[in-house]
């Protein structure tokens, strides 16, 4: 499992990033954000290249995991 | 929100603020300008004193609203979240020079679809400058370009943009004698809907624009950089809505000359959006989503406005910005010297050691 920090990166940081390690095509990724629209933006990505993401929220973070 | 809902709200959210756009207008608003960040952030640095051009001065309710909406939507839906850092200073520097990109075509990326939805040709001269602009961002984007990480800040910091907005207001409201308004007649600052109506609108397109994230930038970029539709369904739904609409009220006018505030220079009309699409790339969004991520207490783009604003007021102290006669000599040379200044920022936070 890769685990990324995004925090802090704006739009479209986050996705480019995750672009980035899922060229590794791992089975599962885990990716902490900071804002909405990077939580969204990464989860519609991961979702269209086929993984299944749960997101948990604590004090305006996001952790993204993402599972083939 | 899943993807389908996603999908419908952003149309939805495109069709009604291209509605409003075209409603603006059929209450007093300048032709293809029912909306237009460039030009209103142009005409609060005129009423403000910044430049004296004097037919181009007036606090426009519309960007008040827009701000104000957003943060309402962000305080409700608890994204409200006070942060900055990011580069400030080149931030500042690159939406200086995108407001000299747009005043060099005459309008932001909105305006720009407004244009095209009313007619003007020329704004096609524009679309692809824009696109090549946005593509020249991608390169960088695609090889690390980062402005690096904002950080967390108090929640009295970002509640200054929305309070700086309440001032406008107030400013607008009583009218003192040392802000300037357009003289009826005198321009396009002359011409606005009434101040209630402009502030519901802007309202309404903040709100909107906050919810689904819009942004007339982000739409063409997420299809170069992840085949991703999303934004670029609002960015068309915009365009598809002010088209019908103008087409309904006689509003659309086919043609290139005699195009309301707007000139025939092809050329120059690509090269002032190329400046644009690629600064805007830069910043992470179109001025519109700047306004709108202020909103939101993001000090960065609060920064980035203030720099559109400070752009805007060199933009006609020096004899920059363009007119319906065209372009002028200094406005080119402006526009070179940004191309290669945001050229530069861009090399500077792409190709370095600590990546």
């Amino acid at each position: 499992m890769k685990l990324l920090d995004a925090r802090g990166l704006s739009c479209p940081e986050p996705v480019i990033m995750i672009r980035k390690a899922m060229m590794s095509k791992e089975n599962q990724y885990e990716m902490v954000v900071d804002n909405p629209t990077s939580k969204e933006n990464v989860m519609r990505y991961a979702e269209h290249q086929g993984y299944q993401v749960t997101i948990e929220e604590k004090s305006g973070e996001y952790t993204l995991h993402m599972k083939k | 929100m899943n993807v389908k809902k996603e999908t419908t709200s952003i149309l939805i959210a495109g069709l009604i603020i291209g509605m409003i756009a075209i409603l603006l207008v059929m209450l007093g608003n300048p032709l293809n300008m029912g909306f237009c960040i460039a030009c209103f952030l142009r005409d609060i640095s005129g009423a403000l004193g910044l430049h004296r051009a004097a037919a181009v001065q007036y606090i426009r309710p519309e960007i008040i609203g827009l701000v104000l909406g957003s943060f309402l939507m962000a305080i409700k839906h608890k994204e409200f979240f006070p942060r900055g850092g990011s580069s400030p200073m080149m931030r500042f520097i690159i939406a200086f020079f995108v407001m000299i990109g747009c005043l060099m075509f005459l309008g932001c990326p909105f305006r720009m679809i407004l244009r095209l939805a009313g007619g003007d040709g020329n704004a096609l001269f524009g679309l692809m400058g824009f696109i090549a602009g946005i593509l020249l961002g991608v390169f960088f984007l695609n090889r690390g370009y980062s402005l690096k990480r904002t950080y967390k800040l108090p929640t009295a910091e970002g509640a200054m943009f929305p309070a700086f907005m309440v001032m406008l207001l107030a400013l607008l409201l009583l009218a003192p004698s040392f802000i300037f308004f357009t003289e009826a007649g005198g321009g396009p600052g002359a011409n606005h809907a009434g101040i209630l109506f402009s502030l519901l609108a802007g309202l309404g397109v903040g709100t909107l624009a906050q919810r689904t994230r819009l942004c007339m930038v982000g739409g063409i970029r997420d299809v170069m950089l992840f085949k991703e539709f999303k934004l670029l369904l609002g960015f068309v739904a915009v365009f598809a809505a002010a088209l019908l609409c103008n087409v309904a009220f006689g509003l659309f006018k086919p043609g290139f000359s005699g195009q309301p505030v707007a000139h025939t220079d092809g050329l120059w009309n690509a090269l002032g959006m190329l400046l644009c699409g690629f600064g805007c790339v830069l910043l992470g969004g179109c001025p519109l989503r700047q306004l709108v991520l202020s909103g939101e207490g993001n000090s960065d783009s609060a920064i980035t406005v203030f720099g559109l604003m400070i752009g805007a007021a060199f933009a006609h102290n020096f004899g920059l910005a363009s007119s319906g006669a065209g372009p002028t000599a200094n406005g080119k040379i402006a526009v070179i010297i940004g191309l290669v200044i945001v050229a530069v920022i861009a090399c500077a936070n792409t190709f370095k050691k600590d990546n």
